[in-house]
């Protein structure tokens, strides 16, 4: 039975989840004695108000495509990623040798060699579990979430000692050659006579983002490839019956995955610290999970799950320099709240308004 | 109904059960519109009618799944709200499901008390049910050992005791429903000599069934329905087979295929000593050797889990097995890379396979992502080296839908949204046109609807009299009687015997099924 138009499955129930969600943000925020009006306003106001605002919110943006982009792929197989968080983190090194490796003359002579690195070591970091899931039957769940900690550790043990600079007491490499600092959002569009906050750490990374998501878009509904994938992820004994390897699919599957969590480093380590900061993911590899969810795994919801993310985490955090009365464990609260109402409780506002219009159809027969 | 008066002979006794003005409507569908039937104390009724005739909803109404959305239900006579499944067993109604619900690893006396303790404390219940048992397995030929644990019993044996948790807890009315679909003939003769015994005792039998055959045989009763609707209550010794038929479906249905004698060709599949043991270490496949020719319908008999599947895997080219196959003389890998459905395909099998659901069709795909199922490497369906050609795929699927009459003509509907038969249309319509050397084919009608099913075994045997090799394995004996040009029998991973239709019967075969193979002794 095909329940509702497909306009309300996409835009109508994550809009209500959202409003409940803030609905009951708003009475927590009661609750501790502030104004709920002054809270949007002010998270609003900081995540698209300004320039700078708005830089930041898509550069937050961008982290969240790349690693809701990953979750979904994999998801797509039914393979839960959620090592996303560690294939960025060990994404940061491939970036770091790259820009290390030479004196690189230009940031477009770079970009490509540093896409390459970001995606294959993120890819790499996501075969080892991908193999062992294949082969061995380790669940990838276990083994994703595992590898998350061996690549903070590998990351601590690399950058405090050969990739650590001598010259800071910090864990971090050497700044990247000047000349390969990618674009940022001032710098395109000054020469347009558009005026952008010079801060904001917004760019060229988005642009790679939203190609990445239209390439995703091709991959799963258009080729031969991502037809395995969902079959294989709908129903894997009919993908055995069709000859479609299930070691295969979870591997590339899991490859692609890995690849897409890589690229955040590029916006992050290439395009905003040029250089490599131990923990620089900041929890992108698991927002990413909520953000799939969100956009129903599929790249367009995926772009604007991220938009939404991204006003939260920049909203969040003007949120706390303008109420002090706000502490940081209540934007997580409400940021929760939201990844609560539209990923765990979907079916609670879905399942309602597909009876509404099963009975609005009935009306009309 | 006309019921008013077959009920002639007990016409002072109220009805064990009366159903008045039954409907209930889940969505859009209607599942039952107005139904009204009522049932005679000590007899055996018989609910016959197609998938989705809304049979099993009318039962799960009377024992008390759903709620209907209008209508009454007198038991004995007496107005009955059913609420739940307590209500129903506190009105005296057991029900035996298709799929029965016990504990794999529980006892048969742990799974009888489950839910009729009559304490905290398990021990005198047990003794309760022992003797209760025990009674009732003199009485109506009922012998299930008490202590064995369910895993280890038959499946006839696990039906018994779904019969006894209904006796246990006092029903006078049985329903049961498909209960022969699992079961030899032996022990469906079986289960229809107790059903006999409960029926002289004064228990009232509801039996749903899709097999005509049986209902001629023990209902006294039967009602029709078709497309939630009642087309009426007859006495069984005054109708037949075709009549039932022709009343279910809506029109005049052939019940026999009608076909030619085959002319075989070479050989096509040549099978020997294949063997499969399986990942718990049991060995499935027993040293199978056998030969399907061209031109001809090699059909499997066999009752379910005997090896039948497996070896349709082993083919179909998703389950490693030993031995050595060989198509049209050439031997195909039975392990490694090439041991796999997209080789298999290569060399010109085709597969309908047993289970549509979960091997043969992607329910979540639309119907033009399902034609091109286990071909999608195809040239003919690719745009260019990256992409593949979704537009000339719908166009494609949409004459494939035409010729096989796959309903609705949607190529965009999802798989789940078909019924069974157009569901199994769907995947003939991919397999057959193919224009296979060797056509494999597992249960082809099962959840299958009268009037497809007669289509479906038209094309079998188009697609044989082209000259094609038919490997054909099911579990209903009339397909593999009526089909077949020679019918294995197997038996607990090997075959039991080979015979032609024409020189055999049910009987015979019943015994090779139950693993029997003196049959001439037997006789």
């Amino acid at each position: 039975m095909e329940r509702m138009p497909k306009w309300a499955d996409v835009f109508l129930v994550p809009f209500i989840n959202l409003v409940l969600a803030f609905l009951v943000s708003g009475l927590v925020v009661l609750a501790i004695g502030e104004n709920p009006l002054d809270a949007i306003y002010y998270m609003v106001k900081g995540a698209v108000g300004t320039t700078s605002g708005l830089g930041y919110t898509l550069y937050y943006a961008t982290n969240y495509i790349f690693t809701g982009l990953a979750v979904a792929v994999a998801f797509q197989a039914r393979l839960f990623n959620i090592g996303g968080e560690g294939q960025a983190a060990i994404a940061g090194i491939g970036v770091a040798l790259v820009m290390l490796a030479f004196d690189w003359p230009a940031w477009w002579l770079a970009l490509p060699f540093a896409i390459a690195g970001a995606a294959a070591f993120g890819a790499a970091w996501a075969f080892i579990p991908a193999w062992l899931q294949a082969k061995r039957g380790s669940h990838i769940v276990i083994t994703t979430i595992m590898f998350n900690f061996i690549g903070a550790a590998l990351m601590g043990y690399l950058l405090n000692g050969v990739l650590k600079n001598p010259n800071t007491q910090n864990a971090e490499t050497v700044a990247f050659p000047k000349a390969a600092a990618l674009p940022t959002a001032y710098d395109i569009l000054a020469p347009l006579g558009i005026p952008f906050s010079k801060s904001a750490p917004l760019n060229i990374s988005f642009i790679l983002a939203l190609i990445c998501a239209w390439l995703v878009w091709l991959l799963i509904w258009r080729t031969r490839l991502g037809y395995q994938i969902r079959a294989f992820g709908q129903s894997e004994s009919a993908a055995r019956y069709a000859g479609i390897s299930a070691v295969r699919v979870t591997i590339i599957a899991m490859l692609i995955s890995g690849g897409l969590a890589g690229l955040l480093a590029i916006n992050v380590v290439m395009g905003e610290q040029e250089r490599l900061i131990k923990e620089f993911v900041e929890g992108a590899g698991f927002v990413g999970i909520a953000v799939a969810l969100m956009g129903r795994s599929h790249p367009f919801g995926i772009v604007l799950a991220a938009l939404l993310f991204g006003m939260l985490t920049q909203g969040g955090f003007e949120l706390l320099w303008e109420m002090p009365g706000i502490s940081k464990e209540m934007v997580l609260v409400i940021q929760a709240l939201i990844i609560l109402f539209t990923g765990a409780l979907d079916n609670m506002v879905r399942v309602p308004v597909e009876r509404m219009f099963l009975w609005l159809g009935k009306g009309r027969a | 109904m006309g019921s008013e008066t077959e009920q002639g002979r007990q016409e002072t006794a109220a009805p064990a059960i009366e159903l008045r003005g039954i409907s209930k409507a889940f969505g859009p569908v209607q599942a039952n519109k107005d139904i009204s039937i009522s049932v005679a104390k000590g007899t055996i009724h018989g609910i016959i009618g197609e998938n989705g005739a809304g049979k099993s909803t009318l039962m799960s109404i009377l024992y008390g799944f759903y709620r209907a959305d209008s209508g009454e239900i007198y038991i004995n006579g007496k107005k009955t709200e059913i609420h739940d499944s307590q209500d129903a067993i506190a009105a005296g109604i057991g029900m035996v499901f298709q799929h029965f619900k016990l504990v794999e690893n529980f006892t048969v006396l742990e799974n009888v008390i489950l839910g009729a303790e009559d304490g905290p404390m398990l021990r005198p219940s047990l003794a309760k049910a022992r003797r209760t048992l025990r009674e009732l397995a003199t009485e109506y030929e009922l012998n299930v050992d008490p202590d064995a644990v369910i895993e280890d019993l038959s499946v006839g044996h696990q039906q018994r005791v779904e019969i006894l948790k209904a006796l246990y807890r006092q029903a006078d009315i049985l329903i049961l429903d498909e209960p022969t679909g699992v079961l030899t003939p032996a022990e469906a003769d079986h289960l229809f000599r107790i059903l006999r015994n409960l029926k002289a005792q004064g228990k009232t039998i509801l039996l749903i069934t899709h097999k005509l055959r049986e209902i001629m045989e023990i209902t006294d009763t039967v009602s029709v329905m078709r497309q939630g609707e009642m087309k009426g209550t007859v006495r069984t010794s005054e109708t037949s087979p075709e009549d039932l038929a022709e009343r279910m479906v809506g029109r005049k249905v052939l019940l026999r295929v009608d076909k030619k004698p085959a002319t075989p060709g070479e050989t096509v599949l040549e099978v020997e000593n294949l063997r499969v043991v399986d990942n718990a270490g049991v060995e499935r496949l027993r040293g199978i050797s056998l030969q399907v020719r061209a031109g001809e319908i090699l059909g499997i008999a066999g009752v379910a889990g005997n090896g039948q599947s497996e070896l349709l895997e082993v083919l179909g080219g998703f389950r490693e097995a030993s031995g050595t196959v060989r198509l049209k003389g050439q031997e195909l890998a039975l392990s490694g890379r090439h041991a796999d459905g997209q080789s298999r395909r290569a060399r010109g099998i085709a597969h309908v396979p047993e289970d549509r659901q979960s091997e043969g069709l992607i329910m979540e795909f639309a119907a033009w992502e399902n034609i091109v199922f286990g071909y999608h490497h195809d040239p003919q369906y690719q745009k260019n080296r990256l992409l593949m050609d979704n537009a000339g795929i719908r166009k494609i699927a949409a004459g494939k839908m035409e010729r096989f009459d796959v309903r609705p003509r949607d190529v965009n509907l999802r798989a789940k949204s078909f019924s069974g038969g157009n569901q199994q249309k769907l995947v003939l319509a991919r397999e057959m046109e193919r224009n296979p050397d060797l056509l494999l084919v597992g249960q082809p009608t099962r959840g299958v609807d009268i009037g497809a099913i007669e289509f479906i075994h038209q094309n079998i045997i188009k697609l044989r009299d082209q000259g094609k090799a038919i490997l054909l394995v099911s579990v209903e004996l009339d397909e593999i009687m009526s089909l077949s040009d020679r019918i294995a029998v197997m038996f607990d991973g090997r075959i039991m015997g080979e015979r032609r239709p024409e020189e055999t019967d049910e009987r015979e075969l019943g015994l090779l099924m139950a693993g029997v193979t003196n049959t001439g002794e037997a006789a």
